[in-house]
């Protein structure tokens, strides 16, 4: 039987963060994941957006990993390839009670440390975002909200994990564990292993492992459904900052922003459901938020729609991250990272290890990591095809070069899906959808895939 | 880092896009002997979309014989080729410049080419499923018919046994043909307006292969996690209907492939989706025309390749005598909700001729009465027409031009 230092459950954007953290801090590392491939729960869609934690509820721990994870982001994405596109955020009022509402939230982006929160006129609004629409009574800017790659920031971190020793089991789920003489014994799909300690990060399932593991869960997952609309890249001349409605009490509210990709985004919305599986998309859903797009940015009106796409944050009863140690300080329950995970992920990274602290760990902090080559994603950043020695430009919409596919297929971590060769690189992530380049890469991924394109015997 | 190549190449005619209309459009300019003429293309290739087309019919009208798409495309490539045509392939071109400078990619590296004239050919797309807000899953199995063809014919790949296929124009049926290739059992025929869109003796092919069709369907959601497992709508008489299917076939509502002009600083029409050109073809940076699908969608290849021929002519002759846009243009445009666009949305008002005999109507809906074109008090045209969206429908163009009208023209029934 295998033996770690830590096992982590799940291999999304916290699982990846975690993973890599503890296993940079010197941890004999392994990721079990149920999925075929990493990023295939909570963190498959999400709005990508590095927040500041400007709007968090003061004192939170939501508020603390955000901060946390903010600042350690900008440390560490030039290190590693990750792009930022440093995009602010206006927080826009559309009617008097909303524009009464702003001077609290300015107020409460102080006290959350964010300085450089700060109102401002209409007519500044008007002149940073020539397209809104008419009939915005004021707002205020978040100088430091930014958009990122969600896809490619959390593979930086498994891969980084996996090539300074971490192990990723992917398409294996945990059946059963047990603690015995001070560690825990795991009963996955693929076998025991043992660790010292286990932390849950199963996200949309954190409560089922909970029960399963300790037989007991201090919190239940209601997963809450956002579906997007996203527009093709002319859109992204139409606004430059992430728009943001006043929140309610219960969301954050319908965002506009570009993303880092080029698009231009609206979502998400909010419906809860029992289903922790189902991520379908409902066209009177859909065509109302092509509608809340086109009144805020009438222009959107002429630009075409290149995805529509659904993602489930792991909401829960509670408010707040629920990130509790049990059993003796041998596992920990990272549970309830309701819609902030991507930003907080190495927030909550750091909060884990000083939780759990190094002393069982096998060998000492590694003092110079090694760093992953990065898939270079962003449309404001250089791109492959910019380089010259690829053979062919396979995807043509968003230019993914035939170099680029093959990096991904024969990489650490190859997808076992096309999905997962989506987020390595952007095949058929443009407006045509597979068009053009479908059969191409139905060909180049054959016998390469656990979940072929093709079906069969063809 | 990006290589820039610091070498700047210039050419006569750049031509984008090796399709029907691009190739016969540059093989028209070689023999008028214009100048250098390249064809770009980003595809291994040239040829475009009838290279996936594995089925007839093509070629009657241009080479007196009954071919097969890939053999049309063949012909078309080296018609173009023995005249000359320097056909670049593997070459995209990501960016258009004011002034007919493009920026291009290669395996080589990027560089910059300069053309006297630039002619757009990039065609059309189905569009995709987000564009016609399907609801449901994602699972894979989800294609639309120009990707199926591209599997079946030119990779020998099937992707599903027994699709569903949303859309009923004419490139549906193409589908059905496409399926049977490979032994694929497409199970039904589904529909959002409500009629079959394609014309009706299509219909009874459905028939005879005992394939049900739906029409006047509204709410499809697809079902599946992993692969297509069904799809869900409302029939027409309000009936939850589940027709289980491995794939979805989501075909027809072609939209002209303009990325490059919305990225850029051509004018775009909304009406069409591609660029806003004058009779001549001629866009609105007067260093670009356009030609063949990207205009409107869509046309049949014989269509787009007669377009190409006389887009050449037309460019051969601005080349020559100089771009005559300076001396004023109007609009057209239209105002009648059954009318979606008009193919060209201006006039250039110099008094050249050789330009567009016809203007190219685009339907929301069925059209029968009598229809106009206006500029202000002044009729300039009036004619019946009985037709019906995804036909070829079009009003005489000549008369228009001759009347030089001093202000928009607007075309529409009358009341």
């Amino acid at each position: 039987m295998e033996s770690f230092d830590v096992a982590i459950i799940g291999a999304g954007v916290v699982g990846c963060a975690v993973a890599r953290r503890l296993t940079l801090d010197g941890a004999r590392v392994v990721i079990v994941e149920k999925a075929l491939d990493v990023l295939d729960g909570a963190s498959k869609g999400n709005s990508a957006i590095l927040h500041t934690g400007f709007d968090a509820p003061p004192g939170s721990l939501e508020h603390k990993c955000i901060a946390a994870g903010y600042k350690e982001y900008h440390e560490i994405a030039g290190r590693l390839g990750l792009p930022i596109l440093r995009s602010g955020a206006l927080v826009l009022a559309w009617d008097l009670e909303q524009l009464a509402n702003l001077p609290d939230l300015v107020d409460k982006a102080h006290r959350n440390g964010v300085a450089d929160v700060r109102m401002l006129s209409v007519e500044e609004i008007q002149s940073r975002e020539p397209y809104l629409a008419e009939g915005v009574c004021g707002g205020f800017e978040v100088p430091g909200e930014s958009l990122i790659d969600p896809w490619t920031t959390a593979h930086a971190y498994v891969l980084q994990a996996i090539l300074n020793g971490a192990e990723l089991w992917r398409g294996t789920e945990v059946l059963d564990g047990r603690l015995t003489a001070g560690a825990w014994t795991l009963e996955t799909g693929k076998g025991e292993l043992r660790a010292k300690r286990v932390i849950n990060c199963a996200g949309l399932y954190g409560d089922l492992i909970d029960q399963r593991l300790l037989g007991r869960a201090d919190f239940s997952i209601t997963p809450r459904k956002g579906q997007f609309v996203v527009f093709d890249k002319a859109a992204s001349d139409l606004v430059s900052a992430i728009l943001l409605p006043v929140p309610t009490k219960t969301t954050k509210g319908i965002v506009i922003c570009r993303t880092i990709f080029g698009n231009v985004l609206v979502g998400p919305t909010a419906e809860d459901q029992p289903s922790r599986v189902d991520a379908s998309t409902a066209r009177e859903t859909l065509m109302a938020l092509h509608d809340r797009g086109k009144k805020i940015l009438p222009a959107l009106a002429d630009c075409e729609v290149t995805a529509t796409y659904a993602g489930l944050r792991p909401a829960s009863q509670f408010q707040d991250y629920q990130i509790t140690m049990h059993e003796e300080g041998t596992y920990v329950s990272v549970g309830a990272i309701r819609s902030t995970g991507l930003s907080a992920a190495l927030g909550i990274a750091s909060h884990v290890a000083d939780l759990i602290g190094t002393r069982d760990f096998a060998d000492d902090p590694i003092a110079e990591p090694l760093i992953p080559e990065p898939n270079r994603l962003s449309a404001y950043h250089a791109r492959d095809w910019q380089v010259s020695g690829y053979s062919s430009i396979v995807c043509h919409c968003e230019l993914v070069t035939d170099r680029e596919i093959e990096a991904a297929l024969s990489g650490p971590m190859p997808p076992a899906t096309l999905d997962g060769l989506k987020r390595r690189t952007r095949v058929t992530m443009g407006r045509c959808q597979g068009f053009h380049c479908t059969a191409e890469l139905a060909r180049i991924t054959a016998g390469r895939l656990r979940r072929p394109i093709v079906c069969g015997d063809a | 880092m990006p290589e820039q190549i610091a070498t700047k190449e210039n050419v006569t005619v750049a031509v984008v896009g090796g399709g029907t209309a691009g190739l016969a459009l540059a093989s028209e300019l070689m023999r008028l002997k214009v100048g250098k003429v390249v064809v770009l293309e980003r595809e291994a290739e040239a040829g475009g979309v009838p290279r996936h087309c594995g089925h007839y019919p093509f070629g009657l009208r241009e080479y007196a014989r009954l071919m097969k798409g890939p053999d049309y495309a063949k012909r078309n490539r080296e018609a173009a080729a023995a005249l000359g045509v320097d056909i670049r392939t593997g070459t995209t071109v990501t960016k258009l410049h004011p002034g007919g400078e493009l920026g291009l990619s290669a395996s080589a590296g990027t560089t910059t080419l300069s053309a006297d004239r630039v002619v757009l050919c990039t065609g059309v797309r189905e569009s995709s499923r987000a564009e016609r807000f399907i609801g449901g899953d994602r699972p894979d199995g989800i294609v639309s018919t120009g990707a199926l063809q591209s599997m079946v014919y030119l990779e020998g790949i099937r992707p599903f046994r027994q699709p569903i296929i949303l859309g009923s124009e004419l490139v549906s049926f193409s589908a059905i043909q496409t399926c049977q290739h490979l032994g694929i059992r497409p199970v039904a025929m589904i529909e959002e307006m409500d009629r079959l869109i394609a014309r009706r003796p299509l219909g009874l092919y459905l028939l005879v292969k005992s394939m049900p069709l739906y029409t006047g369907i509204t709410n499809p959601r697809i079902i599946g996690r992993e692969r297509v497992e069904a799809m869900n709508f409302i029939d027409r008489t309000g009936q939850a209907k589940r027709i289980a299917a491995d794939g979805v076939i989501v075909s027809g509502r072609f939209r002209p492939e303009s990325a490059l002009m919305r990225d850029g600083h051509l004018e775009v029409d909304p009406g069409t989706g591609g660029p806003v050109i004058d009779q001549f073809g001629r866009c609105s940076d007067p260093a670009y025309f356009a030609a063949g699908n990207l205009l409107r969608p869509a046309e049949t290849s014989g269509f787009c390749r007669q377009e190409g021929i006389e887009t050449a002519r037309r460019v051969a002759h601005d080349l020559e005598r100089g771009s005559t846009v300076d001396q004023g243009v109007v609009r057209i445009r239209t105002a009648d909700p059954a009318l979606r666009f008009v193919v060209p949305q201006r006039i250039d008002l110099s008094g050249a001729t050789g330009g567009m005999t016809h203007l190219y109507l685009g339907l929301n809906g069925p059209v029968r009465g009598t229809m106009a074109a206006t500029a202000g008090a002044e009729t300039l045209w009036k004619g019946r027409l009985n037709t019906q969206p995804v036909r070829r429908t079009r009003i005489p163009l000549d008369g228009i031009v001759r009347a030089a009208p001093a202000q928009d023209v607007v075309v529409g029934r009358r009341a």
